[in-house]
């Protein structure tokens, strides 16, 4: 068999040929759209990945061109490559979203419902998952899986109590690195991620399994509780990092840096940078660099206006002249309040952004200088 | 051209007759009407004694609420703030520290949350918004102020009386 040998696959539908060896949830990618399956564990990025969480089975109809026999039960799409003439049903088939919709309920099963406290609200792979299948409340009444929440060295913070056992962290680590620190310890209902007798991980691209963690059990720290992901713009930016890529987007408000991450492509995965290489971003670039003067500013990042986190970005806005002065020969309006003197809160001397955690009462309760 | 009602009246524009020239007889009729409403039901009713019931949908001044031990429950999720139309809800969140579990109900919390009432159209869709049955519009009228700044309102303005604490304030405030 030669590589140039393509495939023809029927997807919803829609037929398109790949070289043989694809993935089926790599093949309806390649078409794109409501086609591809959801995927919370397959991570193209890493070798290794997928099936786990079982999001992306499809049915086949046909298994082929020489064995035209449909599939007898549904198949995880990140693991089963295409054959020759295969007819695949994704969104099509009611057998799929109905399996699906299952599988989402028990990734709720230990998911804990506290979307508002979560920093990934908003960017939130489950988050849409359960939104998209209509899943959002849960019919499970016993004592959810709990754990006490671990700082993983200074910048991670590890909810191990949202996680869903995607491994893909822990490929990320293993392939990243050269020695590995974390893993998943215990079986069954025990299972955590966990770095042994909960060392620190000390690592400099360690931060990128916040990235590829489709959940909020990996937060970064020094964006913990700080804002919403959908108060902050993002925007591309780079930096001459000797260690990465330093291409990254920046979540910011005003002038203030809130969090740096990788790029994100549309499905979420972590984009190749200009290189070609994938664009994984050192722990520097991350965690360290939160002053505007630290980037090259390419522009705001498109984000798909479905998104939550384009609310209230007003895009293409064109602001009226202000005509004020030219009418009251050059006089400025007068302004009846400042707001800073009055509101309490985006107190200009509080600089959020660059606090190593989580703000606490004693930041904001400490007296304001200028304006009491 | 055809009118929009049935309930048109040409007006009539003949000179008056010399009965109605002297007007008297108009006038005892709409005497008649005036002296009439003395033995209707009044309409009216005397305002700061007297309050009218407000319609189970009245959307007045917002409250924080907090939960049956006096917790604060709204946890910053930001929510009620992104679903303001007039984007007059601001907030900043902070971490809940060991010793302050019996201020705030979950890890994350508002330390600060304003409500600029200059801004608020009284939608209520924060309310809807609100996952944590937090804020709510209660049946009482935004009083009105000379100053600007009066009308920025902080916790300080919006939270509740604590139940365990401060149970008679809350009584008071819910009108029992």
């Amino acid at each position: 068999m030669s590589e140039q040998q393509l495939f023809k696959v029927t997807i919803d539908n829609i037929t398109i040929e790949v070289p043989a060896g694809t993935t089926i949830l790599n093949a309806a990618r390649k078409i794109g759209g409501d086609v591809a399956p959801p995927a919370m564990c397959y991570y193209s990025k890493l070798q290794g990945s997928g099936g786990k969480c079982r999001t992306c089975l499809v049915e086949v109809s046909k298994g082929s061109e020489k064995d035209p026999r449909p599939m007898p039960k549904l198949v995880a799409s990140c693991r089963t490559t295409v054959m020759d003439g295969m007819e695949v049903k994704n969104i099509t088939s009611p057998r799929v979203t109905d399996a699906r919709a299952g599988v989402v309920e028990f990734l709720l099963i230990n998911h804990p419902l506290d979307c508002p406290i979560c920093d990934q609200a908003g960017e939130c792979h489950l988050q849409d998952l359960g939104y998209d299948h209509g899943k959002a409340g849960t019919r499970y009444e016993f004592q959810r899986r709990t754990f006490h929440k671990v700082s993983l060295g200074d910048y991670i913070q590890l909810h191990m109590t949202r996680c869903i056992l995607c491994y893909r962290c822990v490929f990320t680590a293993d392939q990243m690195t050269a020695k590995r620190e974390h893993g998943v310890l215990d079986r069954g209902d025990h299972a955590q991620i966990a770095t042994f007798i909960e060392r620190n991980l000390h690592n400099e691209f360690i931060g990128n399994v916040i990235d590829v963690c489709p959940v909020g059990a990996l937060t970064d720290r020094t964006f913990r509780f700080k804002n919403r992901v959908w108060f902050t713009k993002p925007v591309d930016a780079h930096r001459n990092c000797p260690t990465c890529c330093g291409e990254v987007q920046l979540w910011m408000r005003g002038d203030e840096v809130f969090r740096v991450t990788a790029r994100k492509d549309e499905w979420g995965e972590i984009k190749d940078s200009s290189d070609g290489k994938t664009g994984w971003i050192c722990n520097t670039c991350r965690f360290e660099k939160k002053h505007i003067s630290d980037w090259v500013i390419e522009g705001p990042s498109n984000i798909n206006r479905h998104s939550v986190i384009s609310q209230g970005h007003y895009v293409g806005v064109e602001k009226p002249a202000e005509t004020f002065e030219k009418v009251m020969d050059g006089r400025k309006p007068r302004y009846f309040m400042d707001i800073h003197n009055v509101s309490e809160v985006n107190r200009p001397d509080i600089e959020l952004s660059l606090l190593d955690g989580p703000a606490t009462a004693k930041i904001f309760d400490e007296p304001q200088k200028d304006n009491k | 051209m055809q009118p929009l009602t049935n309930r048109v009246k040409d007006v009539d524009r003949r000179p008056m007759t010399i009965g109605e020239k002297i007007y008297l007889p108009a006038i005892l009729k709409g005497m008649s009407i005036t002296f009439s409403h003395m033995f209707k039901k009044k309409p009216t009713i005397n305002f700061p004694e007297q309050n009218r019931p407000f319609s189970p949908v009245f959307r007045g001044l917002h409250v924080l609420n907090r939960d049956e031990e006096g917790r604060e429950r709204c946890t910053a999720c930001g929510l009620c703030a992104v679903a303001c139309p007039a984007e007059a809800i601001t907030m900043e969140a902070a971490e809940r520290q060991p010793g302050e579990e019996h201020l705030y109900r979950e890890e994350k919390y508002a330390a600060r949350y304003e409500i600029n009432m200059l801004r608020c159209i009284f939608c209520g869709l924060c309310e809807e918004a609100c996952p944590k049955d937090a804020i709510y519009l209660s049946e009482t009228f935004a009083p009105s102020n000379y100053a600007r700044k009066s009308l920025i309102y902080g916790k300080n303005d919006l939270l509740i009386p604590d139940p365990k604490t401060e149970a008679a304030d809350l009584a008071k405030a819910k009108g029992l």
